[in-house]
């Protein structure tokens, strides 16, 4: 392209940031989060306090950092129902490791890292070399996940966790409210990724991705180690939700996780990003955990029953993707 | 003198069909070149072989006289050669800028750039907002995701992306198929200016109108293979759409009728 010219052409009309957001997926969301929090600031006392809002991070904090793995998966048109088994998975292998085997504690937790990161390569190699799709390797992988995680636990818990392993469940203070080192972590994942996917080419690429592969492979995108790339990038994400998890309830549990596939789509969807692909943005899931889990919160403080929660997000996922089904038919 | 872009004997075999059944083509410097043929001749097929999104099953191909063979199309836009293909030219819900620089991406000078990997997303916006005003492609704002755009607009997107960075060839498949008559007109106004610039254009199109009106020259292919080679000021539309479908034949530069009832059927006076 002819670079040599320097001359800035006035663009006129161009939104500023404000007005982009409003035209973003993730408007509607955010807006539903806000409303929600005054409803429950007027409903209970105990709501509005930073004690509770550092509360409702922690207990999103696992599930809001499967959603960003999850999350580059769904914009490259795939979904991921093996996130919360390979999560668990890695918890155990971590706590095993570091209790049972004796490894030191950070080498225990690399290895956790990196087995979940190999999950991810495997799902992303299944889905490139053989063209399967994403729901049904990530299905076939839940199970065997699962079952790996049972076998090699032998279904115990593992207790007596060295320092490092639950470090990021301490708490430091922000004036007198407490807040959880885990809770910095997911935030600063989501920042992250809201970055890479913003604002670096890698991130135009796999939103190029979502919307057709085949646009994506003809303007030159590499587009199956763009995936493979994704999965395995997703993979490690969960390795950090495991040591979240693992730091969060002190021990390696291998029932954990068992819905937090769901839960993670959930919160995905709740914010506003398109299970079609390339369409939404990685905070958005953020404010679609939160949604939940400041529902689930508010409502308890109201002393309304906990099914009435569960009642609550289904409706709010079926509005999430009837917006999204009816926006796209509007844009073809 | 030398073609820019050659091919002969091209073959494309998916399965049971032939999509390329022996093609050749040519391309001649500064020219518009229009590929014509019936649904199902090969015409995509052709230019996906010549631009490296499919990989032939035999044949050459030539680039100014050099034997090439390009793995991807990224290896054959590194060769300057820029494809708008058929149905696949945006990502719809990227903005124009970043449709622009998809997969080329300018990156923030210094550190910014080399280690944070940041997109320099102000000279993009400037330099695409350049290239749609060159063309004269008429847009409100370049922030807004091409898929809010009008067909002839995003058409327009998919052409100034093409024409920004081709060095040697531009190929365009079927660029007004979807458009109305006043869209159509703007991407045919758009093409005389890229060859104004002096950059052939290969310009695949069903519309014998705008065939005539813009092409030097005019392939056509038939079942897989290149039938005829001809100037529009040679050959009525009527007959050119007869050799289209075989009712008529080309041999050596004389037309052969096969199928009486069909050329009288297409309006061709001849003896
Ligand atoms: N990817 C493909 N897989 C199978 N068959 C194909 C594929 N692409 C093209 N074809 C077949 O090859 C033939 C030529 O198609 P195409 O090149 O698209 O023709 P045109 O562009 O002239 O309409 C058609 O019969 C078409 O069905
Ligand atoms: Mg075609």
């Amino acid at each position: 392209m002819t670079a040599t010219t320097t001359t800035q052409t006035p663009l006129a009309n161009e939104p500023s940031p404000a007005r982009r957001l409003l035209l973003t997926p993730t408007a509607g969301p955010l807006a539903a989060l806000v409303l929600a929090c005054v409803f429950f600031s007027f409903s209970t006392d105990q709501f509005l306090s930073g004690g509770n809002f550092s509360l409702i991070i922690q207990q999103v904090m696992v599930v809001g950092t499967l959603a960003i793995g999850q999350t580059l998966i769904i914009l490259t048109a795939g979904i991921d129902l093996s996130n919360g088994a390979v999560m668990a998975f890695g918890g155990i292998v971590m706590a095993k490791l570091a209790v049972d085997s004796g490894l030191p504690p950070l080498l225990a937790i690399t290895a956790g890292l990196a087995v979940c990161a190999g999950f991810g390569l495997i799902n992303g190699l299944l889905v490139t070399r053989i063209s399967l799709p994403p729901f049904i390797v990530t299905l076939g992988m839940l199970n065997v996940v699962f079952a790996l995680t049972h076998i090699y636990s032998q279904d115990q818990t593992v207790t007596g966790l060295p320092a490092p392993l639950t470090f990021l469940g301490q708490t430091f203070s922000i004036g007198d409210t407490a807040v959880t080192y885990g809770s910095v972590l997911m935030i600063g994942l989501f920042l992250f990724f809201a970055y890479l996917l913003s604002q670096t080419a890698w991130g135009r690429h796999v939103y190029a991705l979502g919307n057709s592969p085949e646009v994506a492979r003809l303007t030159g995108i590499r587009t199956a180690r763009l995936t493979v790339g994704v999965y395995t990038l997703a993979g490690l994400v969960y390795g950090m939700a495991a040591l979240l998890l693992v730091s969060r309830t002190g021990v390696g549990d291998p029932q954990a996780g068992q819905t937090d596939n769901l839960d993670s789509i959930t919160a995905v969807v709740l914010g506003g990003t398109s299970l079609f692909g390339g369409r939404g943005l990685v905070i958005g899931s953020l404010i679609g955990a939160l949604i939940v889990g400041v529902f689930r919160n508010g409502l308890q403080l109201m002393g309304v029953p906990s099914i009435y929660q569960t009642l609550i997000t289904g409706i709010l996922v079926i509005l999430a993707v009837t917006v999204d089904q009816l926006s796209r038919r509007r844009t073809r | 003198m030398t073609p820019v872009l050659q091919a002969r004997g091209l073959v494309k075999r998916y399965g049971h069909v032939t999509a390329l059944d022996g093609a050749d083509f040519d391309l001649l410097p500064g020219e518009v070149l229009a590929v014509i043929g019936d649904n199902g001749a090969g015409k995509s097929s052709l230019i996906k072989v010549l631009t490296g999104a499919v990989q032939p099953d035999a044949g050459e191909i030539r680039l100014d006289g050099e034997v090439v063979r390009f793995r991807d199309p990224l290896d054959a836009r590194r060769h300057g050669i820029e494809t708008v293909y058929q149905d696949l030219a945006v990502a719809a819900s990227l903005d124009i800028a970043d449709n622009m620089f998809l997969g080329r991406e300018i990156r923030r000078p210094g550190l910014l750039g080399s280690v944070l990997r940041l997109l320099d997303k102000k000279r993009m916006r400037a330099e695409s907002a350049e290239h749609m005003a060159a063309l004269k492609i008429g847009l409100r704002s370049l922030a807004v995701p091409v898929e809010s755009l009008s067909g002839g607009q995003r058409q327009g997107v998919a052409v100034a992306r093409a024409v920004a960075w081709a060095t040697h060839v531009v190929v365009m498949d079927e660029p007004t198929a979807a458009l109305g008559v006043k869209e159509s007109g703007q991407v045919l106004d758009m093409i005389r200016r890229v060859r104004d610039r002096g950059l052939p254009v290969v310009l695949i199109s069903h519309n014998m109108p705008h065939v005539f009106e813009i092409a030097d020259r005019i392939h056509v292919q038939r079942l897989g293979r290149r039938v005829a080679e001809i100037k529009p000021g040679d050959y009525s539309m009527a007959e050119v759409v007869a050799i289209m479908t075989g009712a008529l034949q080309l041999s050596d530069g004389k037309t052969v009728v096969t199928d009486q009832e069909a050329v009288k059927a297409a309006g061709v006076t001849r003896d």
